[in-house]
């Protein structure tokens, strides 16, 4: 059996084990339980897309949070029904066509990402004409123009009463396979030719130039699909949470992604599940430490807030210990797991 | 214009100027193809600056730089790469966190016929290109003697190799005309002399021009057949080693007037 087979075998199995926990969780698992792993799910498409700039280019890129705003609006614009949207816009009344426009979840979603891509392409000319911490300002203002945008455009958004009774159209079966899905793209760029200009950029972009490779179209690139796969998951979640308003999107949003893409490992999209996964789903865990407590005779008075205390502690541990995050720059593979195995069984 | 000659690669008057200052002056250049030429000077005299008007990295204040009869002055680097100049850097430029075999393998990638379609959906078109890109790096890296370390990260590699592979990368552009910057820096006596059989190796079986920028005199010297010198900007001398050596006014921009010198 060749290694590409055994490969293949061993993802299909993986990913049917990774299902069946799914189906057992939509059984038999809480409500609580299935919006965590549907958070997960989203902050893992969120993450590995977001890498894709910041790693893989090496571009500090801080406006995913607008793309995310963008799909989440689309997306929700579309499935909602001309009923409902006559309801919901009282200050002013939604623009025709998309106040007649109805359409399916999954159709919702595609145009979420499409419409993103679309405002990535048009603001990649400004993004990519600077570089570092001068890109890194551009990106973090245009987050904050889409902000103010969704505020101003009553018409359109509804302004900062937002949009609300969307229907929970997203289940673990959209979220995981979406997840899945941009993982797969996202690999298949990274490990081909065009993924080897972008880090040859990220390295070193006089060589990459001197090289023949053309800056300006790979970082447009790798910007536009990170985009779109934000747009996605933007509608995704604009369908977990059913309300979006202009407030729900903030920097903090870019905030928590920087921090998972660092903490699991700048440029490895392992780091990033890994990272998003500890994220969404250590946030949670961690509001046991918010309860009250006895400790031997001392009584601890449930404190709130005490688990982000914890979690910065847990941040500032892992950035000592791994300066590079937790994977480095290292991906998972087959190989890697079952040579750490066959070492352990001997 | 007149006719634009039939040289594989000219410059004419390039002048660079930095707000008040004269970085370069009037610079001309004519290759015909197949030449081993140097070009030398003090710190500071402006020799970078050429190979940066000519790859594009920076447009000349005015000057025209010509390939095989284009006017190619102004164009963005990786559009001169893909005409068919090279060049290696003076501080190495390598893409440090990826291995030697994917530094090489980069410089395939403008040449590259798939489309990004075909990569996504892993279709045969792209893969077979893929492999025959990865070939064709191993060859490269054969020839200049790296394919044992393909798998190593290029920052790991000894300076010495690290120089050979900026090379190789180079190479892999198949340019026409290799701009080398300082190859020899930071090598000790033995490690020059291997570079000038490897360069004087690589001009004949690679079918190339070379235009180099050299401090080691013997160098330059023993591999070059003609030789430019520039001071302050200004291209003070031309011609073949014996006449540059001997060259009162070489002397003097290398050791000053020898009234000060002797004083």
């Amino acid at each position: 059996m060749t290694k590409t087979r055994r490969n293949l075998i061993l993802n299909c199995a993986s990913l049917v084990v990774l299902f069946g926990i799914l189906w057992l969780f939509q059984e038999y698992g809480t409500e609580y339980q299935i919006r965590i792993l549907n958070n997960i799910a989203v902050f893992i498409t969120l993450a590995v897309s977001y890498n894709l700039v910041n790693g893989i280019c090496g571009q500090l890129h801080l406006g995913p949070n607008a793309f995310i705003t963008i799909g989440a609006y689309t997306s929700a614009l579309l499935t909602m029904s001309p009923t409902e949207k006559q309801m919901s816009f009282i200050i002013k009344p939604l623009i025709w066509p998309l106040s007649v426009i109805q359409v399916p979840f999954w159709i919702s979603l595609i145009m979420a990402g499409t419409v993103a891509t679309v405002f990535a392409f048009f603001i990649s000319f400004p993004v990519f004409r600077v570089r570092g911490d001068y890109l890194a300002i551009v990106t973090l203002g245009f987050g904050e123009v889409v902000r103010v945008l969704c505020n101003a455009l009553q018409s359109v958004t509804n302004g900062p009463l937002g949009l609300k009774g969307l229907k929970p159209y997203t289940n673990l079966w959209w979220s995981w396979s979406i997840a899945i899905f941009t993982i797969i793209v996202i690999q298949r760029l990274i490990n081909s030719s065009w993924g080897r200009a972008m880090k040859a950029i990220r390295e070193n972009e006089i060589a990459a130039q001197a090289m023949g490779v053309d800056p300006f179209k790979h970082l447009m690139m790798a910007f536009l699909i990170s985009a779109f796969f934000s747009g996605v998951a933007g509608g995704l979640l604009a369908h977990l949470i059913t309300t979006i308003s202009p407030t729900l999107f903030t920097f903090f949003l870019t905030f928590n992604l920087l921090i998972i893409i660092v903490v699991g490992g700048l440029g490895s999209t392992t780091g990033a599940v890994i990272g998003a996964t500890l994220f969404a789903w250590g946030g949670e865990a961690l509001r046991v430490v918010e309860s009250p407590m006895d400790i031997g005779p001392i009584h601890i008075p449930g404190i709130p807030g005490m688990r982000m205390v914890l979690f910065s502690v847990i941040l500032m541990v892992v950035i000592i210990f791994a300066r590079r995050g937790i994977t480095g720059r290292n991906e998972f593979s087959w190989d890697w797991l079952l040579g750490k195995l066959s070492f352990g069984s001997r | 214009m007149a006719t634009l000659g039939s040289a594989l690669f000219e410059a004419r008057n390039l002048t660079m100027k930095f707000g008040g200052l004269v970085a370069v002056n009037n610079f001309s250049l004519r290759l015909e193809g197949g030449e081993l030429m140097g070009l030398i000077g003090p710190n500071g005299a402006g020799k970078t600056t050429i190979f940066n008007m000519i790859t594009g990295n920076l447009v000349p204040t005015s000057g025209n730089v010509i390939w095989q009869g284009e006017d190619i002055t102004g164009l963005p680097p990786h559009k001169i790469t893909a005409k068919g100049i090279a060049r290696t850097f003076q501080n190495i430029r390598l893409f440090a966190d990826m291995t030697v075999l994917e530094n090489v393998m980069v410089s395939f990638h403008y040449k590259i016929k798939a489309s990004f379609w075909h990569a996504m959906l892993g279709l045969n078109k792209y893969r077979r290109e893929e492999e025959r890109i990865r070939e064709r790096s191993i060859n490269l890296l054969r020839e200049v003697g790296l394919a044992h370390l393909a798998g190593e990260k290029a920052g790991a590699l000894a300076y010495g190799q690290q120089r050979r592979l900026e090379i190789a990368r180079a190479l892999a552009t198949s340019p026409k005309l290799l701009l080398l910057d300082e190859p020899a820096a930071g090598m000790n006596p033995q490690e020059t002399m291997e570079l000038a059989d490897f360069v004087r190796k690589i001009r004949d079986s690679f079918n190339l021009t070379i235009f180099l920028i050299e401090h080691d005199m013997k160098f330059v010297m023993g591999l070059c057949e003609w030789i430019k010198v520039l001071d302050y900007g200004n291209t003070i001398a031309e011609g073949t080693p014996e006449e540059i050596q001997n060259n009162p006014e070489v002397i003097k921009a290398y050791l000053g007037e020898p009234k000060y010198a002797t004083g």
